[in-house]
């Protein structure tokens, strides 16, 4: 086998061993969708009668987050701490053939994710329309940001401050990024906030994709454009390996 | 394959306005084993990360199978095993996993099985690192160096922390690896391990080579003149030089240096004086330091190895003092015979 594909293997089984990983990536978003679907509290925008309606492609930008952002973050700041991505660096692997590796577990672990939710939300009652292609897409662009701020952090700060600060961002951007509940019922001046950060883009995105009669705000495409271009370039240019 | 597999050539290594390596030119052969031997902050480390491609010269070349460490660095990949000070495995990953990890990375490679047998991890090989005793974890380390049949192997410390049996598995291997024709370039802080483990001894001390040669070179051509004898402390060295005729000093608590000729005559005196007082002999040394002496004596401080393997502290935060560092050397090495350096039993039936 070759060594980024044994590497992607390797990914993804350590990412999966993690509890704490699959309790991010798949048991809250499961949770909060399956919870907020059955118990009918939260508000909806307007138009929509069922709450899984507008939770599941909500639920689906926060997997993306917390794969992306998250867990990547995280794992990738305790592999630096422990040395692993130092040792890795004078195998014939090499970081490119890291950062593909990496890559390609995340997008399989989102794959994973998108087949759980979706098949979750049609149980419990969600019609998915619209455009799926534009949805990857937009995940796709989403992932390349979240990423970015993920390494971002593992790549400057301490294991344990990339630890506490990914799981505040999570706690924050789930708040502010339209998820769970419409953005309309923020604050204004927070609502415009959070309309410049990634993760109330991609909601935007997916909610507008998935749902229909709604169009994508063509403000969502450039903001996540824009985070997808930055990150990952302050991320490259701050990198520190060990 | 022509010249030397390692080449160094006034290397000077320097962070900020430290500087780690001061100047030093060395090469290392292919089917020999080379150790870099100093004390903490001898610049050792700095060396060999300079030649794995982690660091770039400030000053000077280096050049592994003739290829530069940096501009090179995807093609030497693929012919050096590389061991770190610590760490560099995933820590929930069991030694078969990374092995066979490892295994993929490389066109030609070890079978991972054989690999983890020959480092003695068979009985742990599902076990996750981070459950790993120390000693596991160096020899996990150290089969993830030698599992794509490296030409060039830099190892960095690979005996520190290790107990007894652990050493025995690292130095078979070693043996190995030469045997095969790799080139093995490995650092140590002790003696003791660069005695059994290297064909060639390159001492550093303060960035500097104070000391270049094989183990009988260094003992011989630096030992000095002289007879050296362990008793115990506190002898009447007045009263023992008067029956030698020679001026005799307790260099440390129950070492001693005779300056007179190591010729049997005087070293019949001795032991007749000695043996009038009913004391007993340590060991004794003719004409040779131990290397651990010659060590002591180029680099000025005891080499805090001994004392931080037995309190299992990492390098930096390891200070002893001269005085105790040789007291605690002198307490375990009571009673032995010439050149035993390490109190196991274990390790005196592998020398006989």
């Amino acid at each position: 086998m070759s060594g980024w594909r044994a590497q992607t293997r390797a990914e993804l089984k350590m990412t999966l061993r993690r509890g704490d990983s699959v309790l991010l990536t798949l048991g809250i978003p499961v949770g909060l969708l399956v919870f907020f679907s059955l118990v009918d509290v939260l508000p909806k925008p307007a138009g929509v009668s069922d709450a899984v309606t507008f939770l599941a492609p909500g639920i689906l930008a926060l997997a993306v987050m917390s794969t992306a952002l998250v867990s990547l973050g995280i794992a990738t700041g305790f592999e630096r701490q422990y040395g692993v991505l130092k040792r890795l660096g004078s195998t014939p692997l090499g970081r490119p053939g890291l950062l593909a590796a990496k890559t390609a577990a995340i997008i399989m672990l989102e794959v994973i994710q998108a087949a759980v939710l979706v098949g979750a939300a049609v149980a419990l009652g969600w019609h998915p329309h619209g455009n799926p292609l534009l949805a990857a897409a937009a995940g796709l662009l989403a992932t390349i940001g979240f990423a970015g701020l993920g390494l971002l952090m593992a790549g400057t700060l301490r294991a344990e401050f990339t630890l506490a600060a990914a799981n505040g961002l999570y706690l924050v951007l789930l708040l502010l990024g339209g998820m769970v509940f419409p953005l309309d019922k923020l604050p204004g001046p927070l609502r415009a906030v959070s309309r410049a950060l990634p993760a109330a883009a991609l909601s935007d995105a997916l909610h507008g994709t998935l749902v229909v009669a709604v169009h994508v705000p063509t403000r969502a495409w450039i903001v996540l454009v824009i985070w997808a271009v930055v990150a990952p370039v302050a991320a490259a240019v701050t990198f520190r390996w060990e | 394959m022509p010249g030397p597999a390692i080449e160094v050539r006034d290397l000077v290594v320097r962070y900020g306005k430290t500087i780690a390596v001061n100047r030093i030119s060395f090469d290392a052969r292919a089917g020999q084993v080379t150790a870099l031997l100093g004390p903490n902050g001898a610049g050792k480390t700095s060396t060999i990360e300079t030649l794995e491609g982690y660091r770039r010269p400030t000053v000077g070349t280096v050049r592994v199978l003739g290829l530069d460490p940096i501009k090179d660095h995807r093609a030497l990949t693929k012919r050096i095993g590389v061991m770190l000070q610590r760490g560099g495995v995933y820590p929930a990953m069991s030694p078969r996993e990374a092995v066979r990890l490892f295994a993929s990375y490389y066109d030609e490679s070890d079978e991972p099985e054989g690999v983890l047998y020959r480092v003695g991890l068979t009985s742990v090989a599902t076990t996750p690192w981070r459950r790993l005793s120390g000693g596991e974890q160096q020899r996990l380390s150290l089969a993830l160096a030698l599992v794509g049949r490296p030409w060039v192997a830099f190892l960095d410390e690979p005996t520190a922390g290790v107990d007894p049996q652990g050493r025995l598995a690292i130095r078979e291997v070693i043996n190995d690896l030469r045997s095969a024709g790799s080139c093995v370039l490995l650092t140590t802080h002790e003696m003791s391990e660069a005695e059994r483990l290297a064909d060639r001894i390159i001492i550093l001390d303060y960035g500097c080579i104070v000391a270049d040669g094989t183990t009988s070179e260094l003992m011989t051509k630096e030992g000095g003149k002289g007879i050296r004898f362990g008793a115990p402390a506190g002898l009447d060295t007045l009263g023992l030089g008067a029956a030698l005729g020679a001026t005799v000093d307790e260099e440390w608590p129950g070492e001693y240096l005779v300056h007179a000729e190591a010729k049997p005559a005087n070293i019949a005196a001795l032991t007749a004086w000695l043996a009038e007082k009913d004391l007993a002999l340590a060991d004794l040394r003719a004409g040779r330091e131990r290397l651990e002496d010659v060590f002591l004596r180029l680099t000025g401080h005891p080499g805090a190895g001994n004392g931080a393997v037995a309190a299992g502290l990492p390098d930096d935060e390891v200070r002893v003092d001269a005085t105790s560092g040789r007291r605690r050397r002198r307490v375990s090495e009571g009673g032995r015979g010439p050149g035993a350096t390490e109190p196991s039993t274990l390790e005196q039936g592998e020398d006989a």
